[in-house]
């Protein structure tokens, strides 16, 4: 147990075996079906896990790699939703176009808005990220004519993949709908390791470890954190998609600021330093959360408590934790 | 018409008024220690309802001093407790913390005093309207006014003549050079986060008076303090105390043209704002970065 | 960087916390006279703004099936209550609903008190072919344009609510209303009815919309003030509608005109100081109702059991649960689709209605058709604090809903 005054953990990022991570992590992903019901858990857990991992993953890109702090990206999970609820409703009835449409939503507007933002650092950037997404939360909200307002868009539903060859029913079988949701979420997360990867993500790395470094160097530092910042935004508003095919539904409370402050806390209690970390993490959060409030109306104390726990004796989250344990 | 406006003017200060005793206490924490207080809202509310316990024994002038004094109180161990712990951290441990802390201040509030509103008697004196011309403002309102502007002076006077108010300004500005003359910087924030709980607890009693109590009393109050903030610009208290009273009158006039775009036109201002003059009305340059 | 520790935690430690989790996480085992019992799986915002609805409606839930639990159970089983927070978020609240019928395996599903979520529920319940009733989420298109044939609703719709209370405001006060209103569906549809029952009657209006969680109405009561209607329709919800009432009242507006509106909750009059506790409106349901004995003996027994006195909420959740029992009975079965065509038309006895008028689910649109209580609101008389409400006049649930055409629901039965 870690009760390390800083955080700032300077060994690389990457991995020392990141195939073996990747491989049990895998592993256990494929065969949810098989042992989750054994353990007392149900189908639509597992796919609320990978979609909230997907979201916590694709904020950490920002967070854990770049070193820059958004406290509001549950907006861009939430346009996300809605991209792909309204596609679904007015445009054509295509699972693919739907998740398209969410990325392209989320994205573009917090592309948008990364643009005003990207000399902002610390809690002010944090700061204007929570009043941005607020703005977006309140629109939704506002917007009855298309949103549907305080009450979510409903009257959409997801299509079955048509593969040209064969037609993959995801609307009424739920293991289906679990793979599909899977699939996605390994495109998903291994575009981000390429990234990651790359001389863009390591130059990403070089400015959260030090940005005054980096700048003389010659990094276009703004540049960079706006770029970071639409690449998040993009992967976040995927999750968000997938999250309305999950529900066939999206509502205003998708883009609220406690819904931000949960993705973080995923983030940081599963490791954010760590690639897989976020994954993790949410799914810790997800399974507690639905196991406390199944127990008791005062879930809320105990989530809380969950917050103030990890940030006064967990800073580094779990896999962080198993990390420095090996480094000795 | 005109008349019209005028009231909405003076309505829309009221209002303000509320915003800035909001915003005044998060940006006091904000600037000298670098926390935005999630929590702040539930720092209203608890101000609400100690008033509530307190009336039947102290009354409701007794409790109004009171209540605010024991927030702060309450302020000044949370602070001592929690959050100077993670001072020295990355800043999304303390957003964290201040919002896990939001979480089990809401729901101690609804395990204590139950989930539907409680009602609250304000003084008969305090209820009445004005005049029948003036029947929309009631003397609880001028009185909300008058205790802010009260507030809100006593605060910028602390600030300026006092010796610990003098060094949180330092502090804001420039907090290694004020460690290094000697000021115990440590106890120097757990008072300025007891003097921003202290302006929360204020905050509650008189919204109890207004809006009644409940536990997501301060939850609406929270945005529209952010907001403040931003658009008076972060760092300048002056500034706070303008983007409340703004956001407060547009959100009024608002009101008389487009009603359903009241709450909207806060959020409106605060992007053209961030678009036009990126540090806000008072901001220093650099603040922000 | 997390892989060469995994083989660290031993295996014998890992099968220990496996099943750990597994006793935890499992449902309980059931062991009572071989039998299974009935699981009813209610989904309720416990935690959010409409918190205080929700608690009074699991209060209502509790209270019925320990009742039927000491009389003959449903089909002569036992009853056993699961119930799970929504949160008041749709997510939260499908997921949930998933859980109790894919994990738990209950046999129905009640919710929830907000309508959106109970809405987002009926996709999951319609495509698990789960029976569902909705007791308390009043926007009209769940048993309107979108209807579902396993979707019952015991609440009424704002429709209903609207036709009922408008004649009676006519004829007390007068044909010239001004609304105020919250801007989103619920509030629009309701003011719509509103006005189609006020046109009818040759009244006029003036209507102002304003945000949901509206808390400073000094300026549209100005103008309401300058337009001198007969009556000020408050058509705000939950805390809005409360300081609407507070800020009429402080503002002495009482004395000009009257105080209106369609829905009122026992609940939000307790949060109203006694002076707003004004105005002519609909209860859905009423626990003073001297001339029905059966209501009598309901209230006291109800009293009896938990020390407090039933509002509407404790209602729904009462006439939800007692129908399904019933319609299990006729049925002879807990099948969705089965339950639901044995509930189309049932009529309810008077001891499970609780009110002296004819109480069905009608056919076309699955909502249940019973007497609206329009009467005015008042500060506790006879130093009874639940005494706030007196009855002016009921009106039978078929008059207000109008014909199943109007409601736009087109039922379609699974084949």
């Amino acid at each position: 147990m870690s009760t390390a005054t800083t955080t700032a953990v300077t060994t690389p990022v990457m991995p020392a075996r990141p195939w073996l991570t990747t491989a049990i992590i895998f592993a256990a992903l494929l065969t949810v079906p098989v042992w989750l019901p054994m353990l007392g858990g149900y189908t639509a857990l597992a796919g609320r896990v990978l979609v909230l991992g997907l979201a916590a993953m694709s904020f950490n890109l920002l967070l854990g790699f770049t070193g820059v702090m958004s406290f509001g990206h549950a907006a861009y999970f939430g346009l996300g939703a809605y991209g792909a609820g309204l596609t679904l409703k007015y445009i054509a009835p295509s699972t693919p176009l739907a998740m398209v449409g969410g990325v392209l939503l989320g994205g573009i507007l917090g592309s948008l808005f990364g643009r005003l933002i990207a000399q902002r650092r610390g809690v002010y950037f944090a700061m204007v990220t929570v009043a941005f997404g607020q703005i977006a939360f309140y629109v939704t909200y506002s917007w009855d004519s298309l949103t549907g307002g305080y009450d979510g868009l409903r009257g959409f539903s997801r299509a079955p993949l048509n593969l040209g060859f064969t037609t993959i029913d995801i609307t009424n079988n739920s293991t289906y709908f679990y793979y599909f949701l899977l699939f996605v979420f390994a495109v998903a997360t291994g575009l981000q390791a390429l990234l990651l990867a790359s001389p863009f993500g390591r130059t990403l790395v070089a400015i959260r470890e030090n940005e005054r470094r980096a700048r003389f160097l010659g990094i276009p530092i703004e540049r960079h954190i706006w770029m970071s910042f639409s690449i998040s935004c993009c992967f976040t508003a995927l999750a968000g998609a997938l999250y309305a095919l999950l529900n066939n539904f999206a509502d205003p409370m998708g883009l609220h600021y406690s819904l931000s402050g949960e993705i973080v806390i995923m983030t940081v209690m599963g490791g954010m330093r760590a690639f897989w970390g976020p994954l993790i993490g949410a799914a810790l959060f997800v399974v507690l959360q639905d196991y406390i409030s199944s127990m008791t109306v005062n879930w809320m104390s105990f989530v809380g408590l969950i917050f103030v726990l990890v940030v006064l004796f967990f800073p580094r989250g779990l896999l962080g934790m198993l990390q420095k344990g090996t480094e000795k | 018409m005109l008349q019209l406006v005028l009231y909405n003017v003076t309505n829309g200060l009221i209002i303000g008024a509320f915003y800035v005793l909001m915003a005044l206490g998060l940006s006091l924490i904000l600037n000298l220690s670098n926390v935005i207080n999630f929590a702040h809202g539930n720092f209203l509310a608890l101000g609400g309802y100690i008033a509530f316990v307190l009336t039947p024994f102290l009354g409701y002038w007794g409790a109004l001093i009171v209540s605010p004094l024991i927030t702060a109180l309450f302020g000044f161990a949370i602070e001592r407790l929690m959050i100077r712990r993670v001072y020295s951290r990355d800043p999304v441990y303390s957003l964290l913390l201040t919002f896990g802390l939001a979480f089990i201040m809401q729901d101690a509030c609804r395990y204590i005093w139950g989930p539907s509103g409680l009602q609250t008697s304000i003084p008969d004196i305090l209820s009445a309207p004005l005049s029948a011309d003036l029947f929309f403002i009631t003397w609880y309102r001028i009185f909300m006014v008058a205790l802010v502007i009260a507030a809100v002076s006593g605060l910028f006077a602390f600030l300026r003549f006092t010796r610990v108010g003098i060094r949180i300004r330092a502090g804001t500005l420039d907090l290694d050079t004020v460690s290094i003359l000697g000021v115990n910087v440590g106890m120097l924030r757990s008072l300025n986060f007891a003097v921003g709980s202290l302006l929360a607890g204020l905050a509650g009693v008189l919204a109890a008076g207004q809006v009644g109590l409940n536990p997501n009393m301060g939850d609406d109050l929270l945005m529209p303090s952010f907001i403040a903030i931003i658009v008076g610009g972060v760092g300048s208290l002056t500034g706070t105390l303008c983007g409340g009273l703004l956001i407060g009158v547009a959100g009024a006039l608002t009101t008389v043209f487009w009603p359903a775009a009241s709450e909207a036109v806060i959020y409106v201002i605060m992007l053209v704002v961030l678009i036009l003059r990126p540090r806000g009305l008072m901001g220093q340059e650099g603040m922000m970065s | 960087m997390t892989s060469p520790t995994l083989p660290a935690i031993r295996r014998r430690t890992l099968i220990k916390s496996s099943l750990a989790v597994a006793a935890l996480s499992a449902p309980p085992i059931i062991s009572a006279r071989g039998e299974v019992p009935v699981r009813i799986g209610m989904v309720d915002p416990l935690t959010g703004t409409l918190s205080a609805l929700a608690v009074s409606e699991v209060e209502g839930a509790k209270y019925t099936v320990e009742r039927l639990n000491k009389r003959n159970g449903i089909l002569g089983r036992q009853v056993e209550l699961l119930v799970e927070d929504s949160a008041n978020d749709v997510g939260t609240g499908v997921q949930k609903t998933r859980k109790l019928i894919e994990r738990d395996k209950v046999d129905v599903i009640l919710g929830d008190v907000n309508s959106g979520i109970a809405y987002a529920m009926m996709g999951v319940t319609s495509e698990l072919k789960v029976f569902h009733m909705v007791p308390g989420g009043h926007t009209d298109p769940i048993t309107g344009a979108d209807c579902k044939w396993n979707t019952f609703r015991v609440c009424n719709t704002t429709a209903m609510d609207a036709a009922a209370v408008t004649g009676e405001l006519v004829k007390r006060f007068g044909k010239k209303f001004f609304f105020v209103t919250p801007d989103y569906a619920y509030g629009h549809t309701l003011q719509a009815n509103f006005i189609k029952n006020l046109k009818a009657l040759g009244g006029e209006y003036q209507a102002e919309l304003l945000p949901i969680t509206n808390s400073e109405f000094s300026a549209t009561l100005i103008k309401a003030k300058a337009y001198k209607p007969d009556v000020l329709l408050n058509n705000m919800g939950g805390l809005a509608q409360i300081n609407c009432m507070k800020q009429f009242t402080q503002f002495g507006m009482q004395k000009e005109m009257h105080l209106g509106g369609g829905l009122y909750e026992i609940e939000s009059v307790r949060a109203v100081p006694a002076d707003a506790q004004t105005g002519t409106w609909v209860m859905e349901w009423w626990w003073d109702q001297p001339n029905v004995p059966e209501v009598v003996a309901f209230v006291a027994d109800f009293r009896k059991a938990t020390g407090k006195t039933p509002t509407a909420r404790h209602w729904f959740a009462l006439v939800a649960i007692e129908s399904i029992r019933l319609a299990a009975e006729k049925a002879k079965s807990l099948e969705g689709p089965k339950l639901a065509l044995a509930m189309e038309g049932m009529e309810l006895p008077r001891d499970i209605a609780l009110t002296a008028g004819k109480s069905f689910f009608r056919a076309g649109d699955h909502q249940l058709m019973t007497d609206l209580f329009v009467g005015d609101v008042h500060p506790p008389s006879k130093g009874n604090p639940d005494d706030v409400f007196t009855i002016g006049s009921a009106v039978p649930g078929e008059v207000a809903a109008g014909s199943v055409e109007s409601t736009g629901c087109k039922m379609v039965h699974p084949a």
